[in-house]
C-alpha cells in the first residue's frame, strides 16, 4: 500500500525543508564558535538539532501524512524513554568531584 | 471447518484484524525499528555526555580546518542524499522506474562518499595518535567514545548503502515494489537525522579554540 500522491507532497516543500535543514546545520557551526558557557552552547545546539529532526521526521519521513494514532504511538513513548535517561546526570556530577580516576 | 482444522497461515475472516495504523506491516516494523534505534543512539550519546561532563580534562581537538570543514561537507552530502532519496521515492510513486533507480543510486553514491570522508577523518585522528583508550590530549576515554559513536553511525550508513542497493536492484527486477523503496527511505532519513545530533555532541562541542 503506497501512500497516495497528495497536494502536500510537493517538490517545492521538500526543497524548502532540505534548505532549512542545511541552514540550521550552518547555525550549529556558528554557535560552536560563539563565546558562551558550555551548557548554553549545548542547549542551543540541541534545540537546533531537535528542530532539524522534527522537520526531517515530519516532512522527509512523511509522519505528518500518517494517521495521528501512529504519531501518538511513536513520539510520546520515545520522548519518555529519552527523558528518563536524564537520571544519569547526578552521578556524572558526583564522578566529577569525587572519583579519583578523573583527577 | 473449525478454526483448529485450518492449515497454518489461514484464518477465518472474522479473526483478521485491520492494520492498526492504516500502513503496511513492513512499514510499521521499520518505524518500530527506527524508534528502538533512536533510543540506542540516545543511550550512547547520553553515555558520552556522562563521561564528558565527569572529566575535567576532556580534549577539544577539532580544528576548523580540516575537521569541522570535513564535517560540514559530510553533513551537506548526507542531507543532500536524503533529498535525492525523496526524489527517488516520488519517481517510484509516479511509476518512473528508471528515475527512481537513478536517484536511488545517486543516494547510494552520497552514502559511499560520506563513508570515505568519515574514514579519512578517522585516519587523520589515528595519525595524530588517537586510539581507543589513549590520545595525546587528555582523558583516554575520548577515543573510545568518539570511535564508538561515529563507528555506530558509519555502520548504519554502510548498512543503508547495502540495503538501498539490494532494494533498488530488486525493484528493477520486479522483486520489490515502490513501497519497499519508500520503507527503506525511512531508514536512510533516520540515519541522516541521527547525524544532526552526532555533529554537535561529538564535534562542535569539542572544537579547538
Amino acid at each position: 500500500m503506497t501512500a497516495p500522491v497528495t497536494g502536500k507532497d510537493s517538490f517545492k516543500t521538500d526543497l524548502i525543508v532540505y534548505l532549512c535543514i542545511l541552514a540550521l546545520s550552518g547555525i550549529q557551526v556558528a554557535v560552536a564558535y560563539q563565546n558562551m558557557e558550555g551548557i548554553q552552547m549545548l542547549v542551543r545546539m540541541l534545540a537546533v538539532a531537535f528542530i532539524q529532526a522534527g522537520l526531517g521526521v515530519m516532512y522527509f519521513m512523511h509522519l505528518r501524512d500518517e494517521q495521528p494514532n501512529l504519531r501518538l504511538a511513536l513520539i510520546p513513548a520515545t520522548i519518555f524513554v529519552i527523558l528518563m535517561m536524564n537520571m544519569i546526570w547526578s552521578d556524572s556530577f558526583r564522578l566529577l568531584h569525587m572519583s579519583p580516576v578523573t583527577k | 471447518m473449525s478454526e483448529a482444522n485450518l492449515p497454518i497461515g489461514m484464518h477465518p475472516p472474522a479473526t483478521m484484524e485491520a492494520s492498526p495504523f492504516a500502513i503496511p506491516s513492513k512499514k510499521l516494523v521499520m518505524w518500530l525499528f527506527i524508534i528502538s534505534d533512536a533510543v540506542t543512539f540516545a543511550a550512547i550519546l547520553f553515555a558520552y555526555g556522562y563521561l564528558k561532563n565527569a572529566s575535567p580534562n576532556w580534549p577539544h581537538p577539532f580544528k576548523f580546518s580540516p575537521s569541522i570543514v570535513n564535517v560540514m561537507l559530510m553533513t551537506f552530502i548526507l542531507v543532500s542524499s536524503s533529498f535525492t532519496m525523496l526524489i527517488a521515492v516520488r519517481a517510484s510513486r509516479h511509476g518512473d522506474k528508471s528515475g527512481a533507480l537513478r536517484w536511488t543510486f545517486i543516494t547510494v553514491a552520497g552514502g559511499v562518499l560520506f563513508a570515505v570522508l568519515h574514514l579519512q577523518e578517522w585516519t587523520g585522528l589515528i595519525a595524530e595518535g588517537v586510539r581507543l583508550f589513549q590520545n595525546p590530549w587528555g582523558n583516554p576515554m575520548f577515543g573510545a567514545t568518539f570511535f564508538a559513536i561515529t563507528g555506530l553511525h558509519l555502520t548504519h550508513v554502510l548498512g543503508g548503502v547495502i540495503a538501498l542497493t539490494v532494494v533498488a536492484i530488486g525493484y528493477k527486477r520486479g522483486r520489490y515494489q515502490a513501497d519497499d523503496l519508500e520503507i527503506w527511505s525511512l531508514y536512510w532519513h533516520f540515519v541522516d537525522l541521527v547525524w544532526m545530533f552526532v555533529v554537535p555532541m561529538v564535534y562542535l562541542l569539542n572544537v579547538a579554540r
